[in-house]
């Protein structure tokens, strides 16, 4: 078995996701490559030489993969992935949206979002909300995987040594263009790689309180999260959104401030290691799932969380 | 411009979902159904487009068994036209899914294409994406804004930094993100006018399209229950357990 991995990026750094899907990739057994597709990348192409378990490296550097563009990358993965077994991706906002394209144009199904691997043909993956777990087989000979990184560890980001190939295919479909976009800045930990994420909900008000959660973030190291009702009253830009629809994360600790505790919210979280709920609400459902639970206002209890911690930080 | 909304018939979110004792699916016997909430956003859309008179006319599509029929006349009574049914009571994964759609993009012909983002019961997020790739077309997924403009269409997508802005040539496949607009409710005059427009059937046959399932789900299961843990007394005790019992700060 051949496995092709294509590896999330932002042309300047590998994410760390791509070595989690490197870990489903072994877990398949078999050789793995990594595709490296952006401009100007050579930077991620050394860091996934150097993952562990990585085979070799292909890199497809040109304007027409800089921004990602799901018609240009389908086209290439489809093309370069046609000799591999497996194609494997992170189940990120890139990987969704260009893979399925891949696997339209090779005439097979997608396996979206697995969260363990159980044969090289047999797959485990949430459907519902993650309110059922689903083992999928799939009959396809190219089998087109999107992986849920929190359900791998990820391999060693140091120690490989794989030779890095240049490929020169360039495949430009014409149809889209890149305009433009709106990054959020911040120097707190990726939401979807961070140790700790404290989340807010409806009931922090508006997005000034947010400078709460903040303050606490700064002290613990910690990604910022949110619920969809926060993001949708506008309190915080939509990439902090945790849940089926938004970001899904397996933190070591998640904190969620007046969270009430939706299904859909759950889905996101639910696989964290410990989870404290701060709400007002005894009644809350979040609670269900806390392994700590603070019923109290979250307007006294967040900055005596930020006094408490300084004493023991 | 003609837009081609595509619509499916799911469990109602608010349904609490249960796994059937003997492993084989979910309990769907008697409960609640309703039209996917992304595809809600889509019709809500492709609404908007009509009212802005952008689009001339809008045609809802929906596969799967005949109570279909029942989310096609609830895009109707939101402002769609007309509906089409194909009827299909086998599995129909994604990539039969998109090669029905475009079965009927190619009749036809639709300047602009809406879907769901994904489906809240496979939660695939497939479909979209396949029919751009099998008709040619350009994609703008996960919207949360979409401008059209002359023969281009500028869509702003939610993505994992922030959100990103594409330009799309025309006919292009657009899938809706939640932020995309707030879908209206239908009101009881138009839900009687909806009966009243048209609704053709067809079938995977009469579009020429054989129906080859690709994955079997062997089996489904519950999730790993989580179980609830202690309430705390106040801030002080919960950084103490924090610290010294689970040793996560
Ligand atoms: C198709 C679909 C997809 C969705 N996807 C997502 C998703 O990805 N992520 C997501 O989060 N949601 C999602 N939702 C929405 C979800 O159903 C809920 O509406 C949402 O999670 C509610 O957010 P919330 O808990 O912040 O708000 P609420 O449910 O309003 O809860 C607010 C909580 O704050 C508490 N509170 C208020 N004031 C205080 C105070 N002073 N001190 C302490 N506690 C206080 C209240 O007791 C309450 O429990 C989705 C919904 C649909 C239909
Ligand atoms: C009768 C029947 C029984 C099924 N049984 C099973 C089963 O037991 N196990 C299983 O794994 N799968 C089953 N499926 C298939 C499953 O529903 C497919 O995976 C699905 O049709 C396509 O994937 P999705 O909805 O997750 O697509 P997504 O890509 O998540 O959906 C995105 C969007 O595509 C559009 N779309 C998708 N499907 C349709 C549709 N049918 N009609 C109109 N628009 C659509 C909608 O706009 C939707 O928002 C069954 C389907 C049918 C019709």
């Amino acid at each position: 078995m051949s496995i092709l991995v294509i590896a999330e990026h932002d042309n300047s750094s590998l994410k760390q996701a791509t070595l989690s899907v490197v870990a489903a990739a072994k877990a398949i057994g078999g050789d793995i490559d990594v595709l490296v597709a952006g401009e100007n990348c050579g930077a991620v192409a050394e860091a996934a030489a150097k993952a562990e378990g990585v085979a070799k490296v292909l890199v497809a550097d040109n304007a027409a993969y800089g921004h990602f563009l799901g018609e240009n990358l389908g086209e290439l993965v489809a093309e370069v992935g046609k000799g591999y077994s497996h194609i494997l991706t992170s189940a990120g906002t890139t990987g969704k949206d260009f893979m399925p394209r891949v696997a339209a144009l090779l005439d097979v199904a997608q396996v979206s979002d697995i969260i363990r691997v159980e044969s090289a043909d047999t797959f485990v993956r949430p459907i519902y909300a993650g309110n059922a777990i689903a083992t999928v087989k799939t009959s396809d000979s190219i089998k087109v995987i999107t992986v849920r990184p929190t359900g791998f560890d990820p391999v060693a980001a140091e120690g490989g040594s794989a030779s890095v190939e240049q490929l020169d295919v360039v495949k430009d479909a014409g149809l889209s263009s890149f305009v433009g976009e709106e990054k959020a800045k911040s120097d707190r930990p990726d939401l979807a790689s961070a140790g700790i994420v404290i989340s807010g909900g409806r009931g922090m008000q508006n997005g000034d309180n947010f400078k709460m959660l903040e303050q606490v973030a700064d002290l613990l190291g910690a990604g910022m999260g949110a619920s969809r009702a926060a993001v949708d009253a506008g309190f915080v830009p939509n990439d902090m959104q945790v849940g089926q629809t938004g970001k899904i994360v397996a933190p070591q600790l998640y904190i969620a401030v007046g969270i009430s505790g939706a299904i859909q919210h759950l889905a996101g979280m639910s696989d964290s290691k410990v989870i404290v709920a701060i709400n007002k609400d005894e009644e809350a459902p979040i609670f269900q799932v806390a392994d700590y639970g603070l019923v109290a206002d979250l307007f006294e209890a967040v900055p005596q969380l930020e006094e408490e911690l300084k004493k023991v930080l | 411009m003609k837009v081609l909304v595509a619509v499916k018939r799911v469990i109602d979110y608010n349904v609490k979902v249960r796994v059937k004792p003997d492993n084989t699916g979910v309990d769907l016997a008697n409960v609640k159904m309703a039209m996917n909430p992304f595809c809600e956003i889509a019709v809500e859309e492709a609404v908007r487009l009509k009212e802005k008179g952008i689009a001339n006319e809008i045609v809802v599509v929906s596969i799967g068994p005949k109570a279909c029929q029942e989310q096609i006349r609830t895009a109707l009574a939101l402002g769609a036209d007309r509906g089409i049914h194909i009827e299909a009571d086998e599995d129909v994964q994604s990539l039969d899914a998109a090669k029905l759609l475009k079965a009927v993009v190619e009749k036809e012909e639709p300047k602009l294409v809406i879907l769901g983002k994904q489906s809240i019961d496979t939660d695939n997020n497939q479909t979209g994406q396949m029919l751009a790739a099998l008709t040619g077309m350009g994609q703008g997924t996960f919207a949360s804004e979409v401008v059209v403009d002359g023969d281009k269409v500028n869509v702003t997508r939610e993505v994992d930094g922030g959100l990103m802005t594409l330009s799309l040539n025309l006919p292009a496949v657009v899938t809706t993100d939640l932020r995309l607009n707030e879908p209206r409710y239908a009101s009881l005059p138009n839900i009687m006018k909806a009966k009243k427009k048209p609704l053709d059937v067809t079938s995977p046959a009469d579009l020429g399209v054989e129906i080859a399932a690709r994955l079997t789900t062997l089996k489904v299961e519950a999730p790993a229950a989580r179980s609830a843990g202690i309430k705390v007394a106040d801030v002080a005790e919960l950084v103490d357990k924090l610290k010294n019992e689970a040793k996560v700060i």
